[in-house]
């Protein structure tokens, strides 16, 4: 089982890079197009922004098929997303503009829309730092607090591509609207928890429970149900909010 | 009672003028091929064979500037008519229906009417215009545009005193042009203006060509309006109609995003764009590590037009 394991990890390890080879091969072949420059950055821009996509997709994937021990996989396409990222500003800074940093300067300065994808990777960058395990380990509460700005990084990176455009909006709403189903699905997941909470707990226990471990205020409402209404469809709600926990 | 009359010529299998004037050099030719045992037929039956090979070089032309390559300029252009990527428009455009073309001079002028194309060049003087075109999206090339000043169509019409703006208007055409049959994104038809004094100038110009040869339909075939002080997007494609009018003119992407795009829309480094910079540009053609250009004010052309603009803010009238 470990054998497969390690084999499947590995083999994504290597088709993650396929976009860069790829990349690689219109470069040398010369296909990129009347501005291969731009299609060059932009390319590793849309790489970068796609692993970001799938690195959020893990949750609500684990969520739904309860499978478990995906969290290897998360860290993996987020250091992917990262290294597309990386890829993306040198090639802006290097190829774009040789590093003419008067140019530069004022290019990120008077772009708004550089603002936002400087802000996206301030965030990645600093997650692919603390992503190693003994960093985890040491920052205890403090990494999952960081980690979820990643939800900012989503947010300012989508508004970096939308804002580069000049009106074709079409491909970005694509992005736009997987983004706002994996987001929409930890809403939805975070309300239903909220007003389960609030049903099931009475107002003077609810002091107690609250800073008592999630798995525990599971435990409770789990008996407050089975007591109250043993109903199906509240059992089933009742699952999704303990996967998630 | 069947009268039978001999069928009109039709237009298809008129020979193309400028393929007429060349019958000698054609024989010519022909006959040293034959000799040398080469093939010309081949050459001759290319669209891409030069239309106007050694036209005269306009006095305002930048001679200095070294001109992109023709496959760029032909495949690195914007045509929201047929598609909002570049790529797709160039193979949509096409479609497009350029045979018969006339254009419509109306409004403040003496002498209104529609006027097919072929007459309108047969009165004008071509020649050949390189040019830096900036594009707003902070790109630029150098085309060898063919063409002749916007002034002396405007001449032969006489414009009245009253006019004060030039609207033009592009092709109407959904059944070849996707976003106008969809209704997409912005009004159709395309429209752009100018100042009657920034039309009249003698860097206006409209164009039917390009490195030589005919316009490329997604060039902007037959006729084009070229404005090299100003951004790309006023140099509208495909126009049938040129109104002189008192007011100024609604253009197509002020009236989209009026503070992104203004109805001047000069060249200008120091106004940027609400989302983006337009400092630099950069220069289609130019390898892997090059620098992007400095932008220059009026893109290059301050000499000529400033004075245009004097004691107007620019940044108030972008």
């Amino acid at each position: 089982m470990t054998f497969r394991f390690n084999n499947l990890y590995s083999l994504t390890l290597a088709v993650c890079l396929i976009p860069l080879l790829w990349l690689l091969i219109d470069t040398a072949f010369d296909n990129l197009g009347p501005n291969p420059i731009q299609a060059l950055h932009i390319r590793l821009g849309d790489w970068s922004l796609r692993f970001l996509w799938l690195t959020l997709a893990i949750t609500p994937i684990q969520t739904v098929t309860k499978w478990r021990g995906m969290t290897e996989y998360r860290q993996m396409l987020g250091l992917y997303a990262f290294f597309y990222a990386t890829l993306h500003v040198l090639a802006y800074l290097l190829m774009d503009h040789a590093l003419v940093w008067s140019v530069i300067n004022i290019d990120i300065i008077e772009s708004q829309y550089i603002w936002f994808g400087v802000l996206a990777y301030i965030i990645i960058f600093s997650l692919a730092l603390t992503s190693p395990k003994w960093a985890k380990k040491r920052m205890g509460k403090n990494w999952k607090k960081l980690h979820r700005y990643i939800y900012l990084a989503a947010g300012a990176a989508i508004i970096h591509y939308y804002w580069q455009l000049k009106g074709n909006l079409a491909e970005p709403l694509f992005y736009l609207v997987i983004i706002s189903l994996l987001l929409g699905f930890r809403v939805l997941v975070w309300v239903k928890n909220r007003q389960l909470t609030r049903l099931m707990i009475p107002t003077g226990q609810r002091v107690l429970v609250v800073p008592v471990k999630q798995f525990v205020m599971a435990e409770t409402i789990k008996k407050k149900l089975s007591q109250c209404h043993p109903i199906s469809q509240q059992d089933e709600s009742l699952s999704s909010f303990q996967s998630i926990s | 009672m069947i009268i039978k009359t001999k069928k009109d010529i039709p237009a298809s299998e008129i020979t193309d003028p400028s393929i007429f004037k060349k019958r000698r050099q054609i024989i010519k030719a022909t006959l040293a091929t034959m000799l040398t045992g080469g093939v010309i037929w081949p050459a001759l039956a290319n669209s891409t064979q030069p239309v106007w090979g050694n036209l005269p070089k306009s006095p305002v032309s930048n001679d200095s500037l070294t001109v992109t390559p023709a496959e760029i300029t032909k495949n690195h252009t914007n045509y929201y008519e047929f598609s909002f990527n570049k790529k797709e428009a160039t193979s949509l455009a096409q479609n497009l229906v350029t045979d018969p073309w006339s254009v419509e001079i109306s409004g403040e002028v003496e002498k209104p009417g529609s006027y097919h194309l072929e007459d309108i060049l047969g009165q004008q003087t071509l020649q050949e215009y390189v040019y830096r075109l900036r594009c707003v999206e902070a790109w630029s090339m150098v085309v060898p545009w063919v063409g002749f000043p916007l002034a002396s169509l405007l001449k032969m019409v006489k414009p009245l005193s009253t006019a004060n703006f030039v609207k033009f208007t592009a092709v109407y055409q959904p059944q070849t042009m996707p976003k106008q049959l969809a209704n997409a994104m912005l009004e159709w038809p395309y429209v752009e203006g100018l100042r009657i004094d920034e039309a009249m100038h003698p860097l206006t110009i409209l164009a039917v060509g390009m490195y030589g040869e005919r316009l490329p339909k997604q060039n902007g075939a037959p006729l084009r309006l070229v404005v090299p002080w100003k951004y790309g997007f006023k140099s509208i494609k495909a126009i049938v109609k040129i109104e002189l009018i008192k007011r100024a003119p609604i253009t197509t992407w002020n009236k989209f995003a009026p503070n992104d795009y203004g109805f001047y829309s000069n060249v200008n480094p120091a106004v940027a764009h609400p989302r983006w910079s337009q400092n630099s540009e950069r220069q289609l053609g130019s390898s892997f590590f090059t620098p992007r250009r400095q932008t220059e004010l009026f893109n290059g052309y301050g000499n000529q037009v400033a004075s245009l603009y004097s004691g107007m803010d620019l940044r108030h009238f972008f």
